[in-house]
């Protein structure tokens, strides 16, 4: 039987360096080369000698796809293709392609300018890495080689995630990556049709999680917002740069839009207005509202957001800013913090979780007094605000997903193992199909009974349906004579003569003849006039013949008759019938051999 | 030669056999029209290939056939079909469906030609356009029943086709044409239905519910919901296929089954279906609810719209399945979670109103039983939750109009609907975010809003868009809230949206009289705060003209009307700035009764506090002065004119104390004026002068009727709600002016052509009137026209000078015609707010080029007003331009009321100081006979004796609105 193997190197029973291997009819395909945020040693990075020992990776995959430019899903990258060493084919949309140089990029600089490592991955292996790779568009099937071949989906998400439907002959596979199943300010819900996959290898971050409508929590963050402005007070928004920041972004632009606002709204750090400029390019990528909207007014040309400079922290009256990075560890969100944090007008909102021993988690827990370096305590008098944006689907996204896309089996990554044990019991309940969870460098083997596609000739079809009514009836299934001819890779179903003229063969008969002694006092020609009207009462459907050359033909079965030599009423019956016309034939020669009647 | 010959030929032959007794016009056409057809025959035959055979083909069909040659031209076609090949074969059977078409051709004698072509077909695509043919003659003859028949034997035959159009077009058929009174001809009707007598239509269709092909199964179920609207009763056992179906692999299949499903939950409501995999049973039309709802979480947003919008419609499902919709259990890390809504609420119920939320604060509580939760919703859990959430706003809008209709006919789930429905009004599409404030009023009359509710209702008022501002204030207009604390809210939030936007002055105003009156107890304790008055000091007296003041003491006043205590609270200032506002704006102020202090009018305490009585008085006193008036006999009476004018003052000044009989009074009283001013201009002694002398007097007579046809036509046109009678009656008025016209023209100018032609005119009026007014004519017994028409056939006979001299008698003896009321009567009205005609800053511009000015005005009671009112620019010079309003400037905020937004560009040469321009409002009118009160028959005989119409459309436009002064001045271009 076929097998299907899907291994983790990466999000198996864990969230973070997502990188999965699947083998799907002798092609050998990575989904998504991450790295994990949380390591700074070796771990950092999967394990790409569980694929090779020694040699290149080209050798043993056919092809890299990234879902999206988070780096989590795309940072190793560089490293797999030009320090391991891989020259095949990197596929991921348009816009990642555009975005996760960016990140990379800044990743690098993060590493090693300011954390000073060596023997990393430089700018100009980037930009080889990027060379490779080839774009994808929404919805297109790429032939990667004669017999694999890929179509991006829409995931939602962040710009350009997409899902990859991955199929080999009537084997498929489909990786959702990260995806998002309720539209937000800038992006749709994923989709994807009912293809019909032999496994859906799905994200699980929420899978125990059932959010509430996304309308109330905007509305709490406008609100909040709003009224801070309204005080006079100053509002510091900590994010990372891209995927919420920009919908985060459309919200309050779109708000103040509304509301005919005046205060300004600064956005700190160069790395977003690049990534700012692809958001504009790539519209026919973001939610119904900007695509209609974008002839007018491109949405991603903000009004109201300038650019941060840092000697505007100190400017009097309202004012929002976003600030990166997101978990107030460093960097200008700090330092707007500081500077901030003493006025009780003022207002801190965090739009996602923070990582423990940040300040952001320390702040969210409620601690008023921070110790900051060199001895110094800061007051924490400004508003504290919690508000979570996410852009995962929830437990009813991934059973949404998965009724949309009725997979055959299912196979759960990228989430905690305790919270997948229940959304796979959840699936093997409401669906009934397999479900999966490997964890890192477990392989998971899904056995698939892929049908045989066979040629069959047109002539043989309408031969066939010539004899037997109008239409094939769907329901039940119908015997048809042919030949199967197996020939290089395809098979034919084609009628006899055409395989015997194609493979040069000679047809040859096969006929069966039979005796039959029958005791009967009449002429040759009596008993053979007896013997059919004798048929002919027996068999009343079949065409019975009385040939003037002496002979008898029931459709195609010659019936002959002959004295024998040594008595004259033993008659010699001759039965001959070809082995298409077996049943009829044995069912004479036994009738015959009971006698004639009397 | 020949191919004409050949035609003439073809024509005799059907005609003599087909439609024998149409021989002689048949002749006649052919003599007149002879080239229609042989040209397409010559060109048919000229034809090299089968292209060129198309391109005439294709030329032919751009020009109309006339009915009587539509018979001879098929039969060319059909002759020529069996020698073309498939794409010419294909455009013939189009276009014998097109010709079928036209009007006065029967098409029953093709029916045979194209059944038996049919029969001969090989080619599918041609096979299918001709079943298409079929289906079109087979719809023009709804009386054949035996053509019918004989259709659906030849669909159902064609039914086992391999090509999907064929299985489509015969499903149509079926669909068109199946019989709706099932049992029909039990034996056979001729040899056509020996196949199987009577077929089950849709029994057979049903089988096609599975048929391989998508399209095919769209088709069926298409054909299913045909027969359904033609009447025939579809049964229940579909329901299961219908089902079935919802999970199609394809959108349009699964669209078209929600259809069917939905038809057969409102067919069905009440029988059983059981659950499958447990022994329960539900009703079906909660079933088909559950599996709808299922449906708004499908793939293709199509489907959605379908699914949210069919929802709407569902109103027998149980409350429990209902509420369902609405349900959407939260978790978090296994652990139940409480949605925002319920913490709004357990917040506001638990006295404590912040939302200084903190990490944390709406952690998860309970663990929960990872067995007993449920991820895939069953039935109809959280539909709305969904659909309200879609990408498209396609799916919201029809999402937020079916809760709308639900929450309409059930009070309790209204409530339930009210958190979401106020999270809509923060949706990114303007659209949306209207059209769930308009469903928000519509279903106001059952909630009450709370607090938190109302706040994030109010944020909505700083919207810089007019449109939701204004909705919004609509729908505080009707809105109930709970607390004294809500209405300091919306006070608040509205004199915060009045400082931001002052345009909306008067909306904001007209908000705070509903919501006073609404709420007189919860104002009343904060009188004291509101008008900032204190128990020991003095405080400073406030702006008069300050909005936002007047916007206090709107709210104040109105909740004063039904809180007697409240004017005790009221410091002297404000009884000063009632009086002054009672007087100004008195639309927006009711009148209060002001115990213990000096009465400013004394008409106010008169009609103050007794509400509906008054109404009801003013109604008698209005229909005693009727009849008061109706015991005038004879316009020549004395004392009439007297009688006339008091009554006329008295109905008047009714109409302004009574704003609900406004309408009904001053139509009786603009009646009266135009009696009494008949009157006057027939009761003139110097009507017995000789004409020479009496040339003042003529002037003044003819000055009176040219009145009375005006006022006739705003009598017709301005007022809504009247019945025929009223309109006869108008009508009447209106024939007596013309015969006052007549009279004195007659006297005047005795011109003989013009005399005669203008009494020709006048006879053909007096038909057109009783054409009109048939039914009406008995209740004008002794009226004027009741004795015209008696001397009708001496009048259409007489010399004109006998005609007049009759006309003039008749008008002075005849009697005043009583009015009778119908129920309700509006006059349209028209107020411009914008331009206020206040500003003293003139608008200037360059003399050439064109200024702006916005327009913006209220119309009340106006049908059509895209269609009927105008702007109307009067210049200093005499000038006057009237300007067409699109039809997108026009919003309907509510019944009978309908709000112009527009801009109107003016342009002047220059002028050397600024000056005054008039802007007003026009409401355009057509008297063509078929208008509507006419019941359109008058317009069918008038192409039979070809009379051209007596009043030939008069179009003219009346003004209804006041005039309003803008200041311009176009300076000289600078050169």
């Amino acid at each position: 039987m076929p097998e299907i193997k899907v291994t983790p190197l990466g999000a198996g029973q864990d969230v973070g360096r997502s990188c999965i291997l699947v083998s799907i009819g002798g092609k050998n395909i990575m989904l998504d080369c991450g790295m994990h945020m949380g390591y700074n040693d070796d771990r950092r990075f999967p394990d790409f000698s569980y694929i090779t020992q020694n040699g290149r990776l080209t050798d043993f995959l056919d092809c890299v796809i990234i879902s999206h430019f988070h780096l989590d899903h795309c940072g190793a990258l560089p490293y797999m293709s030009e320090m391991v060493g891989y020259d095949g084919p990197i596929y991921m949309t348009h816009p990642t392609k555009a975005i996760c140089p960016i990140l990379l990029e800044d990743f690098r600089k993060i590493t090693v300018d300011k954390k000073g490592e060596t023997n990393f991955f430089t700018s100009q292996m980037i930009k080889d890495c990027m060379k490779k790779v080839i774009p994808l568009n929404l919805h297109q099937t790429v032939q990667v080689d004669d017999e694999l071949e890929i179509k991006a989906y829409y995931a939602g998400h962040v710009l350009g995630a997409a899902m990859v439907h991955i199929k080999v002959g009537s084997e498929s596979v489909v990786y959702t990556g990260d995806y998002n199943l309720t539209p937000d300010r800038h992006l749709g819900a994923a989709w994807i049709d009912k293809c019909r996959p032999d496994i859906l290898i799905s994200e699980s971050t929420y899978a125990t999680t059932i959010r509430d409508s996304k309308r109330c929590r905007e509305r709490d963050f406008l609100k909040k917002v709003h009224e801070s402005v309204e005080r006079g007070g100053k509002v510091l928004i900590p994010v990372f740069a891209l995927g919420r920041a920009q919908e985060l972004c459309i919200l309050l632009e779109t708000f103040w839009e509304r509301m005919n606002l005046k205060a300004p709204i600064y956005f700190s750090t160069g790395l977003t207005e690049k990534a700012n400029h692809y958001y504009k390019l790539f519209i026919t990528w973001t939610n119904q509202k900007i695509r209609k909207t974008f002839v007018q007014r491109n949405m991603f040309e903000f009004k109201h957001i300038k650019a941060f400079d840092r000697s505007y922290a100190d400017n009097p009256g309202p004012m929002v800013v976003f600030a990166t990075p997101g978990m107030l560890h460093a960097g200008q969100s700090l330092q707007i913090f500081k500077k901030w944090a003493g006025n009780e007008k003022n207002m801190v909102i965090m739009p996602g979780y923070c990582v423990q021993g940040t300040i952001g988690h320390k702040i969210l827990n409620g601690q008023r007094k921070l110790e900051m370096e060199g001895r110094a305590t800061l007051d924490v008098k400004l508003q504290v605000e919690y508000m979570s944006f996410s852009a995962h689907a929830d437990a009813k996204g991934i059973m949404q997903l998965v009724r949309m896309a009725e997979p055959r089996s299912m196979l759960l990554v990228h989430g905690e193992a305790a919270k997948m044990e229940f959304l796979k019991g959840k699936i093997e309940q409401e669906f009934s199909i397999d479900c999966y969870m490997p964890a890192n460098g477990e392989t998971a083997t899904v056995t698939t009974n892929p049908s045989v596609p066979v040629d069959i000739s047109l002539n043989l079809l309408k031969r066939e349906m010539a004899l037997g009514g109008p239409l094939p009836d769907p329901k039940k299934p119908r015997a048809m004579h042919g030949t199967l001819i197996m020939k290089e890779n395809s098979m034919k179903l084609v009628s006899s003569e055409q395989a015997l003229k194609e493979l040069g063969l000679n047809e040859h008969q096969l006929r069966f003849t039979c005796r039959v002694q029958l005791q009967d006092p009449h002429s040759d020609s009596d008993t053979l006039h007896r013997i059919y009207s004798h048929l002919k009462s027996v068999l009343k459907d079949y065409t019975i013949q009385h040939l003037p050359d002496g002979t008898v033909m029931v459709e195609s079965i010659v019936i002959k008759v002959s004295s024998s030599a040594e008595d004259a009423n033993t008659k010699v019956l001759l039965l001959s019938w070809s082995y298409q016309d077996e049943d009829l034939g044995s069912y004479l020669s036994s009738l015959l051999k009971k006698g004639l009647p009397t | 030669m020949a191919a004409h010959l050949k035609k003439r030929v073809y024509e005799e032959f059907t005609r003599v056999v087909q439609i024998p007794h149409e021989e002689a016009p048949a002749k006649k056409l052919r003599l007149s029209k002879p080239s229609k057809s042989a040209a397409l025959h010559i060109d048919l035959c000229k034809a090299a290939n089968s292209t060129d055979a198309l391109q005439y083909l294709l030329q032919f069909a751009r020009k109309p056939v006339e009915a009587e040659s539509v018979e001879g031209v098929i039969r060319i076609l059909l002759e020529h079909y069996y020698k073309t090949d498939n794409s010419v074969r294909l455009k013939i059977a189009s276009l014998l469906g097109l010709l079928s078409k036209t009007k006065g051709f029967n098409p029953d004698c093709v029916v045979d030609d194209v059944i038996n072509t049919l029969g001969n077909e090989k080619s599918h695509q041609v096979l299918a356009q001709l079943l298409d043919t079929l289906l079109v003659i087979g719809t023009q003859l709804p009386e054949g029943a035996a053509v019918r028949r004989r259709l659906v034997e030849v669909a159902c035959k064609l039914l086992s086709d391999t090509y999907f159009g064929v299985r489509n077009k015969c499903l149509q058929l079926l669909g068109c044409l199946g019989m709706v009174d099932a049992p029909l001809g039990k034996d056979g009707e001729g040899p056509s239905s020996s196949i199987g007598g009577v077929r089950d239509v849709p029994n057979i269709i049903s089988n096609y519910f599975t048929d391989q092909e998508p399209r095919v199964r769209t088709a069926a179920l298409k054909a299913m919901l045909q027969l359904h609207e033609r009447g025939m009763k579809i049964h229940q056992i579909i329901y299961e296929q219908a089902c079935r179906l919802l999970s199609d692999d394809y959108e349009q299949v699964r669209s078209a089954a929600v259809q069917m499903v939905w038809v057969l939950s409102q067919l069905y409501p009440e029988s059983i279906v059981p659950i499958p995999s447990s022994n329960e049973e539900i009703r079906l039309v909660d079933d088909a609810f559950g599996k709808i709802s299922h449906m708004i979480s499908d793939g293709s947003w199509m489907v959605r719209v379908q699914a949210a919008k069919t929802l709407g419609s569902m109103l027998q499902v149980s409350p429990h399945f209902l509420e369902q919709t609405l349900d959407k259990k939260l978790m978090s890390d296994l652990r139940r979670k409480r949605t925002a809504h319920e913490r709004a609420k357990e917040l506001f119920a638990s006295g404590e109103f912040s939302s200084g939320r903190k990490w944390a604060d709406d952690a998860p509580k309970e663990r929960l039983d990872s067995n007993t939760v449920n991820l895939i919703a069953s039935g109809a859990c959280g539909a709305f939750v969904h659909g309200l959430e879609d990408e498209m706003f396609e799916v919201r809008i029809a999402a937020v109009e079916a809760l709308c209709q639900l929450a309409r006919s059930s009070p309790s789930f209204a409530e339930k609907c009210l958190d979401f429905l106020v999270d809509m009004f923060n949706d990114e599409i303007e659209e949306v975010r209207l059209q769930s404030i308009h469903v928000l009023r519509e279903i106001s009359t059952h909630i009450t809003l709370r607090e938190d509710q109302l706040d994030t209702v109010l944020a909505v008022l700083e919207d810089s868009s007019r449109d939701i501002r204004e909705a919004l204030h609509e729908l505080l207009c009707y809105t109930n809230v709970s607390t004294k604390e809500c209405i300091q809210l919306a006070l608040l939030d509205l004199l915060k949206n009045l400082n931001k936007y002052p345009t909306d002055r008067n909306s904001v105003w007209k908000c705070l009289k509903f919501l006073g009156s609404r709420h007189p107890t919860l104002v009343l304790p904060l009188v004291p705060e509101l008008l900032s008055t204190h128990p020991y000091f003095d405080t400073p007296e406030p702006d008069m003209d300050d909005p936002a003041y007047i916007a206090v003491l709107v709210l104040v006043f109105n909740a004063a009307k039904s809180c007697p205590t409240m004017p005790a609270l009221f410091s002297d200032h404000t009884f000063r700035h009632y009086a002054y506002l009672r007087d100004s704006l008195s639309h927006l102020v009711p009148p209060l009764r002001l115990l213990g202090r000096k009465q400013v009018y004394s008409l106010d305490s008169l009609d103050s506090g007794c509400g509906s009585g008054s109404v009801e008085s003013a109604k008698l006193f209005l229909q005693q002065s009727l009849n008061r008036v109706s015991t005038i006999q004879n316009l020549e009476t004395p004392g009439a004119p007297d009688l006339l004018n008091f009554t006329i003052r008295d109905l008047q000044r009714l109409g302004e104390l009574q704003t609900e009989l406004a309408g009904a009074a001053d139509f009786c009283a603009t009646y009266l004026r135009c009696q009494l001013l008949l009157m006057k201009a027939l009761q003139d002694k110097l009507w017995n002068m000789a004409v020479p002398l009496c040339l003042k007097q003529n002037v003044t007579a003819t000055a009176a009727a040219q009145q009375i046809l005006e006022e006739t036509y705003k009598l017709e046109f301005l007022y809504s709600g009247l019945e025929s009678r009223q309109v006869a009656t108008v009508h009447h008025v209106r024939l007596q002016a013309k015969a006052l016209q007549l009279v004195l023209t007659a006297r005047s100018r005795p011109g003989m052509d013009l005399l005669i032609s203008s009494c020709e005119k006048f006879l053909q009026e007096i038909e057109c009137f009783q054409r009109m007014f048939l039914t009406q004519l008995p209740h004008l017994q002794d009226s004027f026209v009741d004795k015209l028409l008696e001397l009708m056939p001496r009048l259409s006979s007489c010399k004109p000078v006998e005609l007049v001299k009759i006309l003039q008698t008749t008008l002075r003896q005849s009697g005043l015609l009583q009015l009778r009321l119908p129920e309700q009567i509006h006059r349209a009205t028209a107020t411009i707010i914008e331009p206020t005609g206040e500003s003293d800053n003139p608008l200037r511009f360059t003399s050439g080029l064109v200024v702006a000015l916005d327009i913006d005005a209220t119309l009340e009671h106006v049908q059509d007003p895209q269609d009927k009112v105008k702007v109307q620019v009067l210049y200093p010079d005499g000038q006057s331009h009237v300007i067409h309003p699109k039809p997108a400037d026009f919003r309907k905020p509510g019944p009978d009321r309908h709000r112009l937004i527009t801009q109107v560009y003016l342009s002047h040469t220059a002028w050397t100081e600024p000056s005054q321009v008039e802007v007003r409002l026009l409401l355009a009118y057509s008297s063509s006979p078929s208008s509507p009160s006419t019941t359109g028959r008058a317009g069918w005989s008038d192409s039979i004796d070809s009379l051209p119409p007596a009043e030939a459309a008069v179009e003219g436009t009346i003004p209804f609105s006041k005039p309003v002064k803008v200041y311009i001045m176009p300076k000289p271009a600078r050169r």
